[in-house]
């Protein structure tokens, strides 16, 4: 009875049409499901049993990518609360916490694993340099993974600022100092002042939009945040990943 | 090849067989040291580990939900400014270095330079082993240089999250947070007028630091290549400038601490543009 109504389900052109092969149970199968999902496309049909040893990866990278979804996740449900302006934005992590549904849930989720993710892409590199796994031919996808290091740091930090707090406003203060710091194009940083650059025209004014950490540096750090690093970082692991492939994975023999 | 007789031994041969043992042979073959393929399908063995990895870390993340709560402070006011005003904690290693740097540096030029070197690595480091497995023996310049500069990133956080508190002094997890310290009332000397106070010439003084600081860069640049010759060599000119000249810049900071620790040095450099 069951059979047969599985039978029929997946002889409906509805099914047909989604899955293009039984369930994965057979070498075949096995096989096909990897072609046929893009999603599981990121993955060989087969590894080598070595690689699969969790002593080896510890799976930080896989973790870091987790963490990062996650993230993604967590941060849409924040953004449907949350308004980038100066007098509302505290008030709106405020009502996070205490009024919204699951909202301190949300929140309290999207900080910790923030701060994980951090921790597990330093550890991920730790592992990567100590297992030798940026020789050659993995030179090109290491320098990837340090652009991703960064910009994962940047988004952490673009995000520390919106709830508007004080322990927001004045790290992002202290942050942006140094960036006034910077020889040549900052006010205060060698040949800064030399090539005319002053607090109103230099790099932390790019920044910040302004020069104090005001309405236009949330403005600018949220867009930052919610879109141009996310963007930046989605890239920059679709070809960390892509290389993982066609480098070859650096596993035990 | 070996002995006929062992082969003979081990599978005499047999008229009535259409197969035998041919020879057995000794030494080093094609195959040696490479095992048959050992793979299996990653459906469902790595996407198991995959899941199991995901929902424990997502368990794990949603225990420490249960008790620890995101910090949420007072609403931001450009009236009153915390003490110490401290950055998040992934960058309280950089604004550790600010005691002994000058912000340009600290801020921008050492972590620009922590980028490039780090996006250099692979290209620097010439030795082909220890690939795929966790090695330590085999390749311990390129091990201990790069322990060497993760420990300096973590330590100098650690620093700043656990021991820095009032005006960014010294607190011990058991010192009283609250109270401010008495400035350490030693007076920070630069080096230039160190030498000008033992009496030397002002500019005379001030071309000795010059003259230091390059001599510093210099050891870096010259030592190596009487020191390990062979190494160098196999380094090349460009791979040998840039892996020494970086080199020198992860010591900077050690030095820099110590010479400020030991003697009160507040800049060993000084120029109408920079301090260093
Ligand atoms: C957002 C950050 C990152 C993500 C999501 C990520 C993800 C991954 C994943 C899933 C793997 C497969 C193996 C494993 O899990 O260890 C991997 C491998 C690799 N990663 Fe990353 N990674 C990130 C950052 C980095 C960084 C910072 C570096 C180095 C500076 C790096 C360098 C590499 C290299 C060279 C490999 C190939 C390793 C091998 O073949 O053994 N990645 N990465």
């Amino acid at each position: 009875m069951i059979d047969r109504l599985v039978t029929f389900i997946r002889d409906t052109q509805l099914w047909q049409s989604i899955f293009r092969h039984g369930y994965p149970e057979t070498d075949r199968n096995q096989s096909l499901i990897m072609f046929s999902s893009v999603l599981l496309h990121l993955h060989p049909v087969k590894i080598k049993r070595s690689a699969l040893r969790f002593r080896y990866t510890m799976c930080l990278g896989g973790l870091s990518a987790f963490m990062f979804l996650l993230l993604t996740f967590t941060g849409i449900f924040l953004m449907f609360y949350y308004v980038p302006d100066t007098r509302q934005a505290y008030n709106n992590i405020k009502d996070l916490t205490s009024n919204v549904f699951m909202g301190e849930l949300m929140r309290d989720l999207h900080k910790w694993s923030a701060e994980a993710m951090v921790f597990l892409v330093w550890a991920h590199m730790f592992r990567v340099f100590m297992t030798g796994s940026y020789k050659t031919p993995r030179e090109f996808n290491w320098g990837i993974g340090v652009i991703l290091l960064t910009v994962t740091l940047l988004l952490s930090w673009t995000g520390y600022l919106l709830p508007w707090d004080q322990l927001a406003l004045w790290a992002i203060t202290v942050g942006t100092k140094m960036a006034e710091a910077t020889p040549f194009v900052g006010n205060a940083g060698p040949w800064g002042p030399q090539l005319g650059f002053t607090i109103s025209n230099d790099i932390r004014f790019l920044l910040i939009g302004g020069t104090v950490v005001g309405q236009n540096a949330l403005l600018r750090f949220y867009v930052l945040h919610c879109v141009a690093l996310p963007v930046i970082i989605t890239l920059g692991m679709v070809v960390h990943f892509w290389r993982i492939r066609k480098d070859g994975f650096s596993g035990p023999l | 090849m070996a002995e006929r007789s062992t082969t003979e031994n081990i599978y005499p041969r047999n008229q009535k067989k259409s197969y035998a043992l041919m020879e057995l042979v000794k030494g080093q073959g094609f195959q040696t040291r490479k095992q048959p393929e050992d793979t299996v399908f990653v459906w469902p063995h790595l996407l198991y580990i995959e899941l199991i990895a995901a929902l424990v870390s997502l368990a794990i993340l949603l225990w420490v939900c249960t008790f620890k709560h995101a910090p949420l402070e007072d609403m931001a006011s450009s009236d009153t400014t915390p003490n110490p005003m401290k950055a998040p904690w992934y960058f309280l290693g950089l604004q550790e270095l600010l005691v002994f740097f000058d912000p340009w540096l600290a801020g921008m030029v050492l972590p620009v330079f922590i980028i490039v070197g780090m996006l250099a690595i692979p290209y620097l480091d010439i030795n082909p082993k220890g690939v795929g497995y966790w090695a330590w023996k085999e390749r311990p310049f390129a091990i201990w240089t790069f322990m060497f500069g993760f420990l300096q990133w973590w330590v100098f956080i650690i620093i700043g999250v656990y021991f820095r508190g009032l005006d960014w002094q010294w607190y011990m997890p058991w010192d009283d947070w609250t109270q401010h310290k008495p400035s350490s009332g030693a007076t920070l000397n630069d080096m230039n007028v160190i030498l000008h106070g033992w009496g030397v010439g002002e500019t005379a003084a001030n071309l000795a630091t010059y003259a230091m600081t390059i001599g510093y860069f210099a050891l870096f640049l010259i030592l190596p290549v009487l020191l390990w010759r062979k190494f160098s060599q196999q380094l090349g000119v460009v791979r040998y400038l840039l892996v020494w000249s970086l080199f020198a810049l992860l010591m900077l900071s050690p030095i820099k601490v110590f010479l400020r620790l030991a003697f009160n040095i507040k800049y060993f450099m000084v120029t109408p543009w920079f301090k260093l």
